[in-house]
């Protein structure tokens, strides 16, 4: 089984106090828990256990302003505040490890390199709102992050911080890792809960949210593997310092996925509100586009992201500034592609990604993803006809907004933003049969 | 029986772990997949009786998940990843040498049921593309040069 040899900027995350995440995911022994420890982990699991309440941690982390770093953004402490008061039901955490995002390869990496982190973030999340088994759901390609899991389990539980009546605190907490089965689906909270419940991974209609009404009709928390490992981080050393990071809206750091036609792709951690143009051009980062091409284009945040143009690169990456521009931050999985790239072929390639994993409970995005699909492979064939565009803007409109989850809205939001923003290049596809540019590209 | 004892012992233990015996049905396919290389319904009846779930639900539910090959594959099974990051950097190109390599076309398999060669949706791999997993592991950043290398050690393993 092998290590993931993606580049980290770990380098600068050890110089510069302000970046926690990959501090120390270059070091090769930090998945051992000795070393965890030697690198101040599980402090703040102490710190919780000797004399924080749950209403504490909760508040902590409200205050720290940490939101989903899955894809919604929602405010965390916000999410944990959600479970009922009062309710008899047992609840439950998930740490939400079913990274499939195109363009996303971030949390692979916590887990791979720095798994306790994951493992002491959902232990406080867990206390947190009362919960006594959490689970991890890991997509089921990750072996090595499953191995790693899996391993840091057992030791934690050895050392006794996981088992019974953890540190002589009188509280218990479980943890069960759960694989998955290679869908793209299971990666939104309540088609994971439903996988999880071992049913086909169908989303489920809201409200009831999980909070509620989530894991066998328990009160349930699904966070994403990064926001859980920023928690022990905010525990330890308070939510004003996290509070000092990135912007006022968008606060702390957050891991970029940066691939795609850029000379040096990885994995880079930086405060929120960085600029785009610099995560794409600084030789720190991406270094620029291979080839020294003319940039064409940027998903910002994973393929269900609007796409930008070259004109809109000197935008901020944080919540607020990308959805100013008409884009989402997402899940930071930003891809690159230069001039040479045709957009029908990009879409091409995402809207067959879309309809294969569409679960196809909802019949706008089950049926219109496989008719895109369709007109979209034609087009970019040699076969459009005049109205094809406007056959596809009329299915994306009867897609949006009547789905039972996003997928159908994320379909539509890439589409329309590539046709909105690269019409012409569209139109003379099917005028002319054939690309303006020909995606042609040879691996090494 | 087509389920080892060994596997058994691994299902009834997972099935242990959740509150619901159903929730052991992902878990269940995946020690039954890793042991046998793909999954019927044969398989599905054993683990129906292992975890005391309906054979329906157990069909139902594995019929939704594409990790798990549902007939025979080769050896090693290549997946490669065909999604748009790779594609940006030559996964077509590294799927049609790949074809030429093993004289087969995507969704075949080889004829002394070395490999098996299938393209996938994103991995998760995708700042160290192009990629593909074989079987359990992950080869990334691929060249030519490597997936040459790659291939002639899986041979000289056999």
């Amino acid at each position: 089984m092998f290590y993931s040899p993606v580049i980290t900027n770990a380098a600068e995350a050890v110089s510069n106090d302000r970046l926690h995440l990959f501090r120390y995911v270059e070091d090769p022994d930090q998945h051992k828990i000795q070393t965890y420890e030697a690198h101040g982990g599980y402090a703040a699991w102490k710190k919780v256990l000797n004399g924080m309440n749950p209403e504490a941690v909760r508040e902590e982390v409200k205050k720290s302003g940490l939101r989903g770093r899955g894809g919604a953004g929602f405010p965390t402490g916000l999410k944990w505040g959600f479970i009922p008061k009062g309710s008899p039901k047992p609840r439950y955490l998930i740490c939400n490890a079913d990274e499939s995002e195109p363009g996303t390869c971030k949390d692979r990496v916590i887990m791979e390199r720095d798994p306790h982190a994951v493992i002491e973030g959902m232990a406080i999340a867990a206390y947190a709102i009362g919960c006594r088994l959490m689970f991890i759901y890991i997509r089921g390609e990750f072996n090595h992050c499953i191995e790693r899991i899996k391993a840091a389990k057992e030791e934690a539980y050895a050392k006794g911080y996981l088992g019974k009546n953890i540190f002589g605190s009188g509280y218990d907490l479980d943890m069960v890792i759960h694989t998955g089965g290679g869908a793209y689906i299971c990666g939104e909270e309540t088609a994971l809960l439903n996988s999880l419940e071992g049913k086909r991974g169908m989303s489920r209609i809201r409200p009831p949210f999980p909070a509620v009404e989530g894991l066998y009709a328990c009160p349930t928390i699904v966070n994403n593997v990064e926001t859980l490992s920023a928690v022990p981080h905010i525990i330890n050393r308070g939510a004003e310092w996290y509070r000092s990071l990135g912007t006022e809206k968008s606060t702390g750091t957050k891991i970029f996925s940066l691939s795609g036609h850029v000379k040096r792709p990885g994995n880079y951690e930086v405060e929120l509100g960085f600029s785009l143009r610099k995560l794409i051009y600084d030789p720190a980062y991406g270094s620029g586009i291979v080839g020294d091409k003319k940039l064409k284009g940027v998903i910002p945040g994973g393929s269900s992201t609007p796409m930008l143009t070259p004109d809109m690169i000197d935008v901020k990456l944080d919540y607020e500034s990308l959805t100013e521009v008409g884009s989402m931050l997402g899940s930071g999985a930003v891809i690159v592609f230069h001039e040479e790239t045709c957009i029908v072929w990009v879409v091409l390639r995402l809207i067959h990604f879309y309809r294969h994993e569409s679960c196809g409970e909802c019949t706008p995005c089950r049926e219109g993803t496989g008719w895109m699909e369709q007109i979209i492979y034609r087009i970019e064939h040699g076969q459009g006809q005049p109205g094809d565009i406007e056959a596809i803007e009329d299915i994306c409109g009867n897609i949006l907004g009547r789905t039972v989850c996003p997928l159908g809205d994320a379909v539509v939001m890439l589409i329309q933003s590539a046709i909105k923003h690269w019409r012409d290049e569209w139109q003379y596809h099917i005028d002319h049969k054939k690309c303006l540019v020909k995606s042609d590209f040879e691996f090494k | 029986m087509i389920l080892t004892q060994e596997s058994i012992k691994q299902i009834q233990e997972k099935a242990s772990q959740y509150p619901q015996r159903k929730s052991a049905i992902l878990p269940a396919l995946t020690i039954a997949y890793r042991q046998i290389g793909y999954l019927n319904s044969d398989v599905y009846k054993e683990i129906s009786r292992v975890i005391k779930v309906p054979y329906v639900e157990i069909a139902e539910a594995a019929s939704f998940y594409t990790l798990f090959p549902k007939q025979p594959v080769g050896k090693y099974l290549i997946q490669v990843c065909h999604n748009i990051s790779c594609a940006l950097l030559g996964a077509d190109s590294l799927i049609e040498y790949l074809e030429q390599k093993l004289g087969i076309k995507r969704g075949e398999t080889t004829p002394d049921n070395l490999f098996t060669l299938v393209t996938v949706e994103c991995l998760g791999s995708c700042a160290t593309a192009p990629m593909m997993q074989i079987n359990q592991d992950y080869y990334e950043n691929l060249t030519r040069e490597k997936v040459d290398q790659i291939l002639d050690e899986l041979r000289a393993k056999v």
